[in-house]
C-alpha cells in the first residue's frame, strides 16, 4: 500500500542493570519517530528506563523447521550443567 | 466479543482421519497448549478466521475511544479529565497491540483499515450506542470494560502466541478501566438524588447492549466449533455471559441501585445468577448497520483516516529524504 510506514521492532530496558526485552512492534516513518511512539506505546507504566528500536527488516531468524537440527544437540549434553557432577560433601560448597 | 459473530473460514471441524500429517500435527500442538507461531505451519483458514477475529478486536479498540472520547473535554473534574485521557490513550495503545497481532498473519494494518472503512470489516456493536452524559462514562468503563476483561482474560490461554501476548498486554491496563469506572458511578450513586438517577439511568440503558458483547446463544452460534477446537475461541458465548452476570449483580447491588433487569434472580440450584435474555433482533439490527450511532462512528473513522493522510505521506517523504542524505554525505 502507498506510503504505508515501515514496521518497527521495539525493545526496552525495564530497568537499570537489567537488558533490553522485545516489548512488541509499532509503525514509524523513521527512527526517530519510532522512538517518541514506542515512547508513548509501551512506556506509559514506567515500564522503562531505556528504548531500541529496529526495523523489522533488518532482524533474521531461524526457521521453526530448523528446530531440531538447531537445539535438540543440547539436550543431550547433560554434562555442560554443574549439577552433573557429584563433588564428596566433605569438599564443601563449589 | 469486541471480535462478535466470527465466521470460521471452514464448516466443519474435521475428524483426525481426515486430516493430512501437517494438520494432525498442528492439532496436536493445539492440544498440548503449545502456542502457534507467526512462521509455524497453520492452516489458511486459522490464519484467514484470527485475521478476522484480531482485526475485528483491533477495530473495536480504536472505535471504542470515539464515545469516550466525546466526554473528555467536558468531564466534572480536572482529575476525571485526566484519568479519562490516559483510559482514551490506552485504547489507541490496545488497538495498536492488536494490529500488530494481526500483522504477524501477513495482511497490513493499512489494509485492515481500509476493510473496515470498506465494510467489510466490523467491529464490536457496543460501540453504537451513544454515551449521554457522565454517567454513562462510568458505567461504559464499569460494565463494557468489565465484559471486556471477563472475555479477554479467557484469550489469553488462546492458542496463537502474538494474540495471547497482546491479551495479556491488554488485561493488565484493562482493569484500571473497570475500576475508574466502578469509581466514578460510585460517585453518583452515593451522591445526590439526581445524580443517583442518572447512574441508574446509566446502568438501565447499558446493561442489555453490554451482555450482548459476548455474541449469541450457544445454541445460535454456528461458527464456534472449529474456534473451538483451535482455541482461537476459549470459552463459549454463554460462559462469558454468565460469568460477567455473576460478578456484576453483586457490584450493582452495592451501588444500592435496582437491577436493571427484573429477571435476575439468584438460582441456588446452578450456583449462578438467572437472567433474562437481550433483544437479539436489536443485536443482529445493530451489527447490520442499524445501530443508533454507526454511521456516525464510521464517518468519524473514516474522516480522521483521510485528515491524517497528509501528515502520514509528509512524514514518510520527510524520512525518504533525510536517509537519501545521508546515504549522500557518506
Amino acid at each position: 500500500m502507498k506510503n504505508e510506514w515501515p514496521l518497527w521492532e521495539i525493545f526496552i530496558r525495564g530497568q537499570h542493570g537489567m537488558s533490553h526485552r522485545h516489548v512488541g512492534s509499532l509503525h514509524a516513518p523513521d527512527a526517530d519517530m519510532a522512538i517518541k511512539n514506542a515512547r508513548d506505546v509501551y512506556t506509559r507504566r514506567n515500564e522503562g528506563v531505556s528504548i531500541w528500536v529496529v526495523e523489522a527488516k533488518h532482524i533474521s531468524a531461524t526457521a521453526p523447521g530448523e528446530k531440531g537440527p538447531l537445539f535438540e544437540p543440547s539436550e543431550s549434553k547433560v554434562y555442560r550443567h554443574p549439577t552433573f557432577f557429584d563433588i564428596p560433601e566433605e569438599v564443601g560448597h563449589m | 466479543m469486541y471480535a462478535q459473530m466470527i465466521k470460521t473460514a471452514s464448516n466443519s471441524v474435521k475428524s483426525r482421519d481426515e486430516m493430512s500429517p501437517e494438520e494432525a500435527a498442528f492439532q496436536d500442538k493445539i492440544d498440548n497448549d503449545i502456542k502457534i507461531e507467526p512462521r509455524d505451519w497453520m492452516p489458511e483458514d486459522y490464519r484467514r478466521t484470527l485475521i478476522r477475529q484480531i482485526g475485528q478486536h483491533a477495530h473495536s479498540e480504536v472505535v471504542g475511544q470515539l464515545p469516550e472520547g466525546n466526554w473528555i473535554t467536558r468531564a466534572p473534574t480536572l482529575e476525571r479529565k485526566m484519568i479519562l485521557l490516559a483510559k482514551v490513550q490506552d485504547e489507541a495503545g490496545h488497538g495498536l497491540y492488536l494490529y500488530s497481532a494481526a500483522e504477524t498473519l501477513g495482511v497490513s494494518r493499512d489494509e485492515m483499515v481500509e476493510m473496515l472503512h470498506e465494510g467489510r470489516m466490523k467491529y464490536s456493536s457496543i460501540f453504537n450506542y451513544p454515551t449521554l452524559n457522565w454517567a454513562d462514562i462510568g458505567a461504559v468503563g464499569w460494565l463494557v470494560d468489565g465484559a471486556a476483561i471477563v472475555n479477554q482474560v479467557a484469550l489469553q490461554r488462546t492458542s496463537y502466541g502474538p494474540y495471547s501476548r497482546a491479551m495479556i498486554r491488554i488485561c493488565k491496563e484493562e482493569s484500571f478501566h473497570a475500576r475508574q469506572g466502578y469509581h466514578a458511578i460510585m460517585k453518583m450513586a452515593f451522591g445526590t438524588p439526581e445524580q443517583k438517577k442518572m447512574a441508574q439511568d446509566a446502568v438501565n440503558r447499558l446493561w442489555f447492549p453490554a451482555i450482548m458483547m459476548f455474541g449469541p446463544n450457544d445454541s445460535e452460534s454456528t461458527h464456534s466449533e472449529q474456534s473451538m477446537a483451535w482455541k482461537i475461541k476459549v470459552k463459549s458465548n454463554d460462559e462469558l455471559r454468565q460469568q460477567f452476570v455473576d460478578q456484576t449483580v453483586p457490584q450493582i447491588e452495592y451501588l444500592g441501585l435496582d437491577l436493571p433487569d427484573p429477571g435476575i434472580k439468584w438460582n441456588e440450584e446452578r450456583g449462578h445468577y438467572d437472567f433474562s435474555d437481550p433483544d437479539w433482533s436489536e443485536f443482529f439490527n445493530v451489527i447490520k448497520g442499524n445501530g443508533p450511532c454507526n454511521v456516525d462512528r464510521m464517518n468519524a473513522r473514516v474522516k480522521a483516516w483521510e485528515d491524517g493522510q497528509w501528515v502520514r505521506d509528509g512524514l514518510m517523504e520527510h524520512a525518504r529524504k533525510r536517509a537519501t542524505r545521508k546515504v549522500a554525505a557518506e
